[in-house]
């Protein structure tokens, strides 16, 4: 490179100095229905986690959306829909360079979230159900339900490296 | 789908069976269903009493999947048996803690340290 081109750069460099692919200005948003099959739930995050991978978002990051939607879809799917398949779920999400936020929801007679027993209780350690909000709840920054709860907000900011 | 390969790669050292998961990820549901019933295989057909369960492949997992873990920790301790878990890489031990699922697993870093003294 030549000195012009070097001073180019360089000029470049300063007007963007974040220029890589992972920097948006607005987040990207998107909409998808799918039917009540796990399948098509895998479908969407996969979608979803590959975005934040091609973004760079650590592997702790990456991790826990793909644990928390893997989560979030079977329990929409299963005990949202109850597999009913002339019901659909709807997943709409924005993702930003350090913020994702992922909005499910199913067509089902919703829940009390606070009615999920506690899965870390001693009494309740050996049961095989209910850890999956649990687990949203951990690997998420924020999570919440809305509606009659059969809408799930699933937030995750970029964790700081 | 109905005539599902092994997703369990067994071997026999002694008396333990080391069943190490060929799956990166125990996700979705058919595919938990499958690798459960041949987790239950182990115990339920094969009568084995010393199983090791071996995650080194394993990079996801879901709560479904913690359900049949408990599951089968339970029929191996019906049947008087043992059951250790090892090679469980950091993020998948993070799922454990939290759930607080290492108080009821034997959990091992690696297999030779859940072949001690089995």
């Amino acid at each position: 490179m030549g000195p012009i081109g070097l001073l180019l750069s360089r000029v470049l460099r300063s007007l963007f100095p974040k220029a890589h692919p992972g920097v948006m200005s607005s987040p990207e948003q998107f909409e998808v229905v799918i039917p009540s099959d796990t399948s098509a739930g895998q479908a969407v995050q996969e979608r979803i986690v590959s975005r934040l991978e091609e973004l760079e978002f650590s592997s702790r990051d990456v991790f826990g959306m793909r644990l928390a939607l893997e989560e979030a879809l079977v329990n929409a799917i299963k005990h949202g829909n109850r597999m009913d398949p002339d019901k659909t779920v709807r997943v709409e999400w924005a993702i930003s360079s350090d913020f994702v936020r992922v909005v499910i929801e199913d067509q089902g007679p919703g829940f009390q979230p606070d009615d999920v027993p506690d899965p870390t209780m001693e009494e309740n350690l050996e049961r095989p159900c209910g850890r999956g909000i649990m687990l949203m709840r951990a690997f998420m920054s924020h999570v919440e339900y809305q509606g009659r709860g059969n809408i799930l907000v699933l937030e995750k900011r970029r964790a700081s490296a | 789908m109905s005539n599902p390969q092994r997703r369990l790669d067994l071997e026999e050292i002694g008396n333990v069976s080391i069943a190490k998961f060929v799956d990166k990820k125990i996700l979705d549901e058919t595919n938990i269903q499958i690798i459960g019933n041949q987790l239950f295989g182990l115990v339920d057909e094969d009568e084995r009493k010393k199983i090791v369960l071996d995650f080194t492949n394993v990079e996801y997992l879901s709560s479904a999947a913690l359900g049949k873990l408990i599951t089968m920790d339970k029929k191996v301790k019906a049947a008087k048996g043992k059951l250790r878990l090892c090679c469980i890489r950091p993020e998948i031990y993070e799922v454990f803690e939290i759930t607080r699922l290492n108080k009821i697993f034997d959990i091992r870093g690696t297999q030779e340290q859940a072949l001690e003294g089995f």
